[in-house]
């Protein structure tokens, strides 16, 4: 069920937004029309909006590339292990097919790029899901890959960030993607054990093992406007317990209502109120405090 | 003047007439000035007389007053950065409770506190400022919060109570309370609570187990409201005025009780008269409690607090008494 949501967004808005590449001379996706609202807007406009739809306030989801460069400073990311690959442990038909696939379509080796890079100054830890590549699912190297990031977050004590975008956990790599779970789970407890700030910003979507591992255990859970978030699908639900599910069923701001977040934050105003959240958390001299 | 209480009418209809001849001298060549200055002196011993001598009663009125000044509004004057944390990652996101994080005068805090509305609409979204479990589980989750990342906590009292009802009994009001006093009980930072309304009973001191607790001189903290008083007393909820006295329920009486800091004094005739000269009040009281709690150690604070609460209460010992075999 989740498939079907991927490759129905997918459609829907990637046929209109220019990659990477494409972006210096846009000769296809000049114009773009927004899934919500329906308004044609200029693509070079709605990318400066940090692709936000300036009609209704849509969000369009973002590639790694596109949130490091929107969330970091300006030249400030160092990329970590950004060359560890996928193996077939399973001996997965087309596994490996399949990867090489997403890497030429993503320029990425994995779903997830992690690093380290500042927010107004304010230096962090940060891994960031990209629901290109394999619909962002969780296998061995993303698994390990947030673990490090955690692990150094901790060995440098600085707050760790990360954009959770995700199918769930991988299938051509059973239950080692499960147990992935666990490991991540655990950085994250010793992490936060010595203290460590972790802010999980949720982006469309965020389903399955990682919703329900690292995306749901920051010191912070934040989620954009309208991203899906649940760890059942949504039609598995409806099969189930045989009942129609109401329209906002597992939207962020669904999520916010039930207690799970503790903000939903827009595009446009996160780096902000992230800077605020870090800046707090920076704490600093307090002179009169001391007489 | 809008939201003006009885009590202080004599004080109301006297600045009224005041100001009337002073408009009067402006439009004429009367020289009034004497008995201006007449009515001014007057003016100044009623107000002492009436706001220095306020009854439990009227401070009852001043605590419910529909303008007095909520968390939000001494928030976003005593604090900076302030960022509003929601839901308690189980059920909700209370509205009656809000918390987040915040800075005062450049230290980090957590900051908790009760919600009422300041509208109908509001007040319909806030419950009235009466907590579900929810609220009070999303309090103590910000209170952990606090306590791993080592800020201190202030927490904001101003709540008729807990709310009465179906799904709060479900979902465990009783245990949500409960919790937080244990919780509370053994956090490792400074927590001071300052009752700023009506501190209703357990729904308040699930916000209220502090190393230091102040009042606002016109708040009130009690076990039970004085119409509910009165209704299991005498069987007669119009009585309420005579329990609010019999009740011992205003800063002044828990001051001498012993279970209150400090009384934070209000502004002349209430805090909902001049919401940025009260929260300057709070704000030196503030200052100067936590001066003094962040001298002491993590382990000592603890301590601290137990003793506070463990010191509260009135006994004896009988010289002779019936044993039980
Ligand atoms: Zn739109």
């Amino acid at each position: 069920m989740l498939k079907d949501i991927f490759t129905k967004s997918k459609k829907k808005k990637y046929a209109t937004i220019p990659s990477e590449a494409a972006k210096q001379d846009v000769p296809e996706g000049i114009m773009t029309k927004c899934p919500k609202c329906k308004k044609i807007m200029y693509t070079k406009e709605v990318s400066k909006n940090l692709k936000v739809c300036i009609n209704c306030g849509y969000h369009y989801q973002m590639n790694a590339a596109e949130r490091l460069q929107s969330f970091l400073d300006e030249g400030s990311f160092e990329e970590w292990n950004g060359g560890m690959v996928s193996k077939n442990p399973l001996n997965f038909p087309d596994y490996f097919e399949k990867l090489e696939k997403d890497r030429e379509k993503t320029k990425m080796n994995e779903a997830v790029v992690t690093g380290t890079g500042t927010v107004n100054g304010f230096q962090v830890a940060i891994a960031v899901m990209d629901a290109n590549f394999r619909m962002g699912s969780m296998g061995s190297v993303v698994g390990e890959k947030i673990t490090r990031a955690i692990e150094k977050a901790d060995e440098l004590s600085i707050p760790f960030i990360i954009f959770t975008a995700s199918g769930g956990a991988r299938m051509q790599e059973g239950v080692l993607s499960l147990m992935q779970m666990a490991k991540t789970s655990a950085a994250l407890k010793r992490f936060s054990d010595n203290g460590g700030l972790t802010i999980s910003i949720m982006t469309h979507p965020t389903t399955g093992g990682v919703s329900a591992s690292f995306a749901s255990l920051g010191d912070y859970n934040f989620a954009e406007p309208g991203a899906l978030i649940g760890f059942a699908g949504r039609r598995i639900i409806e099969q189930t317990i045989r009942e129609e599910l109401p329209e906002d069923f597992q939207t962020a701001e669904f999520l916010l209502k039930h207690g799970q977040l503790d903000a939903v934050i827009s595009r446009l105003d996160l780096k902000e109120k992230i800077t605020t959240i870090l800046d707090v958390h920076a704490g600093g001299e307090v002179k009169w405090l001391e007489n | 003047m809008v939201g003006e209480l009885e009590f202080e009418r004599p004080v109301i209809e006297l600045k009224k007439k005041i100001s009337e001849l002073k408009e009067f001298t402006k439009s004429t060549d009367v020289d009034l000035s004497s008995e201006i200055e007449k009515l001014e002196e007057r003016l100044e011993k009623l107000e002492k007389e009436i706001y220095e001598n306020i009854k439990p009663w009227n401070r009852v009125q001043i605590a419910r007053h529909p303008d007095r000044p909520t968390t939000l509004e001494y928030i976003s004057h005593l604090f900076t950065d302030f960022f509003e944390c929601h839901g308690d990652r189980n059920f909700g996101d209370d509205e009656a409770i809000v918390g987040g994080i915040a800075k005062f005068h450049g230290l980090p805090v957590t900051v908790i506190g009760h919600q009422r509305g300041k509208d109908t609409k509001e007040n319909i979204r806030r419950n009235f400022g009466m907590p579900h479990p929810e609220g009070y589980r999303k309090a103590l989750r910000l209170m952990r919060q606090a306590e791993k990342f080592k800020r201190p906590i202030i927490c904001f009292i101003d709540t008729k109570g807990a709310y009465p009802g179906k799904a709060a009994e479900e979902r465990g009001q009783s245990e949500a309370i409960a919790r937080n006093l244990f919780e509370m009980a053994g956090l490792r930072v400074p927590v001071i609570c300052i009752v700023i309304g009506e501190g209703g009973s357990g729904g308040a001191l699930a916000l209220g187990v502090g190393n230091h607790i102040h009042m606002l001189e016109n708040s009130t903290y009690s076990v039970i409201s004085p119409e509910g008083a009165a209704a299991l007393l005498w069987k007669d909820a119009s009585q309420a005025k005579r329990a609010a006295e019999t009740m011992k329920i205003t800063a002044p009486d828990l001051k001498e009780l012993g279970i209150i800091d400090e009384i934070i004094p209000e502004v002349k005739g209430g805090a909902h008269k001049d919401v940025k000269k009260q929260s300057e009040y709070i704000d030196q009281i503030l200052m100067k409690s936590l001066k003094e709690l962040v001298k002491i150690s993590d382990e000592e604070l603890v301590v601290h607090r137990y003793w506070k609460y463990k010191a509260i209460g009135e006994y004896s010992f009988a010289a002779e008494y019936v044993k039980v075999n």
